[in-house]
């Protein structure tokens, strides 16, 4: 069972029962899942979790879903690596990458997927939707794949057919909408009031999102239950970042992490900060699509929205939800934000292909380039422990690096390649 | 009839136009502001909309055409 009481307006504080609901119905907040964290205690630990499978739910108190019987592709429990190369080429000697590139259907949306898909068929659903340009496609797809319901995916008419192939495989129904970015929105925000599906990050949403929450339970309990002192992390709706720092302050108020002492949540969960999380947590956005971390730096009460124009097309959110509240996790754990220029995207993609074996996509090419600017403008330290987060696999945007396809054109002949080699090396 | 909530966003050389009395007036549509934040360089109201479905497109893409931004609750939701 899931140990959750209910949804709370994050603007208001109305309560509601646990529904396939994301906004107040007063003030037209955004709805969070407020969860029993007595019970909670009582039954979690390093060992309860230790015994758990190979996937996020190995979490499954800690989530809103039950977890006796997910819809579980076994996504999340993804790789940390110590990140030698890369580090040394930044001069930082305590760098590892959380790799979440090799999920089943390669990004980080299996996590969310996985918790949204297995609540709505708690709330008896039979159709799953979205609408996407890439890896929540595939992810929706794929676990409606397996739980054997029906997917309907809404895409852009513009969008190039190779994009849509890794969601296509799983044959859900796929609806081409000839209409701007801002139409395909609105439309979609009103099918979600009119059909009796569940869309996974409209109505499912207060769920949805906490299955991020995984990424920051995962690096903590691959680090002995340690917290890194610096997480960088790739940023569009801004949800992944918030609900990283939600995970490692539940693990600190129960007293999950090595030496720190179990204590209250306060009078709201979602804005509790626990004293020993020390972690700063560092946004990164492409600067063709930088609502927040433009608000950010301009010190701005609210995030403007914008049109997005960025080669980083899975981080392509103008209008954020979780902008403002991603803002304040940024200033709380006295963290950045900044907006990688669109001429360093692929160069991050190549540096991390070429010292540590991983290829990424644009979205990891935008996180290493932030990086980089930590690195060498001293914001991180040499020995401080870093994780960088890489969220979508390279061969979802191969062609923002068909560049690097450069070979040595021989004939077929020892003399010829010889010539060549010894020209190359 | 139907109904749709929707958030507005005006920046700076907006902020002080009566934009959503001009649409109630243009259009048939009821108005019903439930949260809103309006500062010297930046506003925004977040707001239902009552009427028909015609009317309230017509009257949405109307406010685009003032250079107001209108987006759907909560965010885009087109994802990557």
């Amino acid at each position: 069972m899931a140990f959750i009481n209910g949804l709370k307006c994050r603007e208001c504080g109305r309560e509601y029962s646990a529904e396939p609901l994301n906004v107040c119905e007063f003030c037209f907040g955004p709805l969070e899942v407020v969860y029993d964290y007595a019970t909670i205690s009582e039954v979690v630990s390093q060992d309860s979790i230790a015994k758990g499978p190979l996937s996020i739910w190995r979490y499954k108190d800690l989530l809103p879903a039950q977890g006796d019987d997910p819809v579980d592709i076994m996504a999340g429990y993804t790789p940390l690596i110590k990140a030698k190369g890369l580090g040394k080429q930044l001069g930082l000697n305590n760098l590892y990458i959380k790799n979440d590139s090799v999920n089943p259907s390669f990004s980080f949306k299996d996590r969310v997927v996985s918790v949204a898909a297995t609540k709505a068929l708690e709330f008896g659903y039979e159709t799953i939707a979205c609408a996407s340009t890439g890896n929540l496609a595939c992810s929706v797809a794929a676990h409606c794949a397996r739980a054997g319901v029906r997917a309907v995916v809404f895409i852009p008419s513009n969008l190039e057919r190779g994009k849509i192939v890794g969601a296509a495989i799983y044959n859900p129904i796929l609806v081409s909408v000839d209409g701007t970015y801002d139409q395909v929105n609105r439309l979609c925000s009103e099918l979600a009031d009119d059909y009796p599906w569940a869309f996974v990050n409209i109505n499912m949403r207060p769920y949805y999102a906490e299955g991020s929450k995984t990424l920051g339970y995962e690096v903590a309990e691959q680090l002995d239950w340690r917290l890194p002192d610096h997480v960088v992390v790739p940023s569009a709706s801004g949800a992944m970042f918030t609900k990283i720092w939600k995970g490692f302050n539940e693990l600190a108020c129960l007293g999950l992490l090595d030496g720190v002492e179990s204590s209250s949540f306060g009078v709201d969960q979602n804005t509790v900060h626990h004293p020993a999380v020390k972690t700063k947590m560092h946004m990164q956005q492409a600067e063709g699509c930088s609502p927040i971390a433009t608000a950010w730096s301009n010190k701005q009460s609210q995030v403007i929205p914008v049109q997005p124009d960025s080669l980083a097309k899975s981080l392509a959110i103008g209008n954020p939800a979780d902008g403002i509240y991603a803002i304040k996790v940024i200033e709380k754990s006295e963290g950045s934000a900044y907006a990688v220029p669109e001429s360093e995207i692929v160069n991050g993609i190549k540096l991390l292909a070429e010292t540590e074996g991983i290829f990424t996509e644009t979205a990891g090419g935008v996180t290493v380039s932030g990086l980089k600017k930590l690195a060498e403008s001293g914001a991180i330290k040499s020995d401080e422990l870093t994780v960088v987060y890489i969220t979508g696999n390279g061969l979802k945007t191969i062609e923002a690096v068909e560049e690097v396809v450069d070979p040595l054109d021989i004939k077929p002949s020892m003399r010829s390649f010889e010539e060549m080699f010894q020209g190359a090396k | 009839m139907g109904k749709q909530r929707v958030k507005f966003t005006f920046e700076e050389t907006l902020v002080k136009e009566p934009v959503i009395y001009e649409l109630g007036r243009k259009f048939k549509i009821v108005t019903n502001i439930r949260r809103a934040e309006v500062g010297e360089t930046l506003g925004w109201v977040v707001l239902e909309l009552d009427g028909e479905e015609s009317e309230i497109q017509s009257g949405l893409e109307w406010v685009s055409s003032t250079g107001v931004r209108v987006d759907p609750l909560g965010g885009d939701v087109i994802d990557g």
